[in-house]
């Protein structure tokens, strides 16, 4: 069964660009594909028509590789989490979730982008219905939180929670980086820390190939200050606050959506600082 | 040898002629009997829908058809609703608008899907047209309600503002008192997607109040269930109607209210919403449940007693969305109750839970397909299914002209024998000889893929997913299906080979997307370099193709035909392959 499918993740056949014996023989058989000169080997069949034979397999044009024969190469960044045994193809995940999800995941059906195929809204509105019961305290501690501020927003009355209210963007939500025009989307429901959502930020900000020439450092420096770029969020009431001063579980209850912000230009962004900045928010559209 | 006609019409009347003409297919027909004809069709073709907007230019357009007052625009591939496509990949509306502003101060309607719409497309649309009337935006996304408010207080005959499953950025729910209080021409209205926690529901109220119009009202989750009495209280003429929240604690008074209220709406057929819903204000709705033709309670967390309550007051419903809650029993009663179901939806309450929650499997579906005779288009989340139960869906139910089944675990096989779907999807396109959509899934070999090359032959849409043993399998589709348009395949075992044998077979459809496969850059290469008229799109966040080995796999690759030309709009991860040189950024 294992040898039939072409898209295996991780696991026993070893990840990335690997040495193992498995991996070799694909290469093999890669180059050997790849030696045939372009005009035999990858023909055109510009003369078949639309309306021809149905079902039948013009066979002298050429073998029809199979599976064997043409097995995907591992790429680098597989799942590392996947093990050999699951038949889920070892899809990359798109670049928001390429970290590797340590901390385990239910099934291996959550590890594969846009797999089942249900819409954001959609999966949203079920994540709301399956947590709306469980933050309660976050929410009541909140509430604690906001009667010590200064200069809160003037909340309208229908603002107090319910218990089943809507949670916000839980799910995807919207990045941006000062800088940078094209915004990004993340999964929050695939980060259960700080680290890993920073993890996944840096990935596709500042090393991606087709970002803006910025050279910047390896590690995560989002969050503890020391890069030229800091982390920071908008909340459910529309207040740009630091990311990572609030437990994890409460940020996600109240984040909106997320900015990477220049330091020099966060400067006064306090953690318990309110700032209702539109001309902030209108440049990042 | 030009033989002068003895009975050629005058212009006036061929366009009399033609207008009795709608759809779009037939308008192309009719544009290529003669030259004649094309050219009086052209000047009075009311109504454009360009299937995807890099096929073709604005100015392009405008040119063929100077005079039309619609336009229906189609954005990015379908798998962007699954997060398939990365943010930034295109289908940029502004373009178009400004083209048009410059040359249509008439035009009345604006159809958009999945294209990105930003404020200034609003405003320019707000300031452009002085007589427009239609704004449909579905699955759109990059615009405020800023740019709603700017539409809202220039567009004095605006029928139908229509945003559904948009993603709008939610700065403020005043935008609905920019509508100014002489402004009463609306129809439609579907503001479902907002989210803002505040909606001002005065302002919602005052404008539903002066409405006499109003049809159509889709209310977004933010209304509370006890605010809605008071809306559908000024418009019992409502046609269809989609609810806020459905929960509140319970009252009488409330409850008494609403229930009133709604009974007084004569003329609602349709009713969607739900979100939240507590089961003891669902009889509210009884008294209305058996005029309804369409019920959607996919965002309806209750449980199945509730919903087969509720179902059953409905015997004349033709289309129904629910979530599994519904069970395959729910299922058996539907199927008892709704002789004209024309149209099922079932989601998934808990799509990543290793276990079921629910108890919904085949059975349900083929209690559905043998019950509603008229049933035709169906898309079902299961988690097991078996050959023979879909021989026997494809059999009882020859009339499916949509079919789109997911079984959530990717591979799953027959639960009964072990063995691969390709028989029961076999059946289904032998069967269902009208089928148009397909989507598949569940363990298929290349064998499925020669049942639907075989018999599929009015097949327009295909999805497929994890399925597939070699190129012959992608080669069956596309060497066999004539009516294909939209092919759409994730993490199959297909290479090059297939694609490039069939490569003609491109030029005939709208559009091929091909995800996680085998198909290498040399092959997308070749591709763009030998069919100029396709424009190959290799979509790789990973760094640019050329920076790996040719027979390296892509990422995705995204092939339309397009007399456009290749695009010029396209972010750092996304490369056309070009006849010139190959390889260009953007």
């Amino acid at each position: 069964m294992e040898g039939g499918l072409v898209l295996l993740g991780g696991g026993a056949n070893g990840g990335g660009s690997g040495g193992s014996s498995g991996f070799s023989t694909n290469e093999s058989a890669m180059s050997e594909a790849s030696s045939y000169p372009a005009e035999t080997e990858l023909e055109l069949g510009l003369g078949l028509s639309i309306g021809g034979p149905t079902g039948k397999i013009n066979k002298a044009s050429g073998r029809i590789l199979t599976a064997k024969d043409f097995p995907v190469p591992r790429r680098a960044s597989m799942n590392g989490g996947t093990p050999p045994s699951v038949t889920v193809s070892g899809t990359k995940r798109a670049a928001d979730q390429s970290v590797p999800h340590d901390s385990g995941s239910p099934t291996a059906t959550s590890q594969v982008v846009g797999w089942p195929p249900i819409r954001s809204y959609r999966m949203n509105s079920l994540v709301n219905n399956n947590q709306a019961k469980a933050p309660r305290a976050e929410e009541e501690h909140k509430g604690i939180n906001e009667e010590e501020e200064e200069d809160k927003a003037i909340k309208d009355g229908s603002k107090l929670k319910k218990p089943n209210e809507n949670l916000g963007h839980i799910g995807f939500i919207k990045v941006n980086m000062d800088g940078i025009r094209i915004g990004r989307k993340v999964n929050l429901n695939a980060h259960s820390s700080y680290h890993s959502l920073a993890s996944a930020l840096d990935n596709m900000f500042l090393r991606s190939a087709g970002a803006e020439k910025q050279q910047l450092t390896m590690p995560s420096k989002l969050l503890d200050g020391s890069s030229e770029f800091v982390l920071t969020y908008e909340d459910k009431e529309g207040d740009w606050m630091l990311v990572g001063d609030v437990p994890w579980m409460m940020f996600l209850t109240s984040v909106r959506r997320l900015r990477i912000m220049k330091t020099s230009e966060a400067n006064g962004l306090a953690p318990r600082f309110h700032e209702r900045n539109r001309t902030q928010r209108s440049k990042l559209i | 040898m030009h033989k002068k006609m003895a009975f050629s019409f005058p212009d006036e009347v061929l366009e009399h002629v033609f207008s009795f003409i709608q759809s779009d297919k037939d308008r192309n027909a009719v544009s290529m009997v003669c030259k004649s004809w094309y050219e009086i069709e052209r000047w009075c073709r009311r109504k454009v829908f360009v299937g995807n907007c890099y096929a073709v230019s604005p100015r392009m357009v405008i040119r063929r058809f100077p005079e039309f007052r619609s336009i229906e625009l189609k954005g990015k591939p379908h798998f962007a609703d699954f997060n398939l496509v990365p943010d930034g990949w295109g289908g940029y509306v502004f373009p178009w608008i400004a083209e048009m502003a410059g040359a249509y101060p008439w035009l009345e309607e604006i159809r958009l899907k999945r294209m990105v719409v930003t404020d200034e497309s609003l405003e320019l649309i707000a300031k452009s047209f002085k007589n427009f009337k239609v704004l449909v935006l579905s699955s759109c996304e990059g615009f405020s309600t800023d740019g709603l408010a700017a539409i809202a207080a220039s567009c004095k005959n605006l029928k139908e503002l229509d945003l559904r499953d948009c993603e709008v950025d939610d700065l403020s729910a005043h935008w609905l008192s920019h509508f100014p209080e002489t402004y009463t021409s609306l129809v439609s209205l579907n503001i479902s997607c907002l989210g803002s926690d505040e909606a001002s529901f005065s302002a919602l109220e005052r404008l539903v109040r002066r409405c006499t119009n109003l049809k159509t009202l889709r209310l977004n989750r933010a209304v509370p269930l006890d605010k809605i009495a008071n809306i559908l209280r000024h418009a019992p003429q409502l046609v269809e109607f989609g609810t806020g929240t459905y929960t509140a604690d319970v009252r009488p008074d409330v409850y008494s209210d609403l229930a009133g209220v709604l009974s007084s709406c004569k003329e609602l057929k349709s009713l969607s919403g739900f979100w939240d819903v507590i089961p003891d204000y669902l009889p509210a709705i009884y008294p209305v449940c058996s005029k309804l033709t369409s019920l959607n309670l996919s965002y309806a967390t209750i449980q199945s007693p509730d919903l087969i309550k509720l179902v059953s007051h409905c015997p004349n419903l033709q289309r129904l969305l629910v979530l599994d809650y519904i069970e395959d029993s729910g299922l058996e009663v539907l199927a008892s109750s709704c002789k004209d179901l024309q149209e099922l939806r079932v989601f998934p309450s808990d799509p990543f839970g290793a276990e079921p929650n629910v108890s919904l499997t085949e059975q349900g579906l083929v209690a559905v397909s043998l019950g509603c005779p008229k049933l035709q288009s169906v898309l079902y989340f299961c988690r097991r299914m078996s050959n023979e139960a879909l021989v026997t869906i494809a059999r009882s139910r020859p009339n499916f002209t949509r079919f789109r089944l997911c079984i959530i675990e990717p591979k799953t096989a027959d639960y009964l024998t072990l063995e691969p779907l390709d028989v029961g999807f076999g059946a289904i396109v032998q069967y269902c000889k009208d089928l148009r959509r397909l989507s598949l899934s569940g363990l298929l070999t290349d064998r499925v893929f020669e049942y639907i090359g075989t018999y599929a032959k009015k097949l327009e849409m295909l999805s497929v997913a994890f399925a597939g043993d070699s190129d012959l399998g992608l080669h069956h589709v596309l060497s066999g299906c004539e009516s294909l348009r939209k092919l759409e395949i994730r993490d199959c075992p297909f290479g090059d080979k297939a694609l490039l044998a069939n490569a003609a077979k491109l030029e005939t459809m709208r559009s091929l997307w091909i995800s996680s496969c085998a198909v290498s850059f040399a092959a997308c290469k070749l591709l763009g370099q030998k069919m100029p008229r396709l424009n190959v799109e290799v979509i790789d966040e990973r760094g640019p193709p050329d920076s790996r080995p040719e027979n390296c796999p892509v990422d995705k690759l995204y092939i339309y035909r397009s007399i456009a030309g290749p695009r010029f709009d396209m972010p750092p991860f996304v490369w056309t392959m070009d006849e010139d040189s190959g390889l260009r950024l953007s």
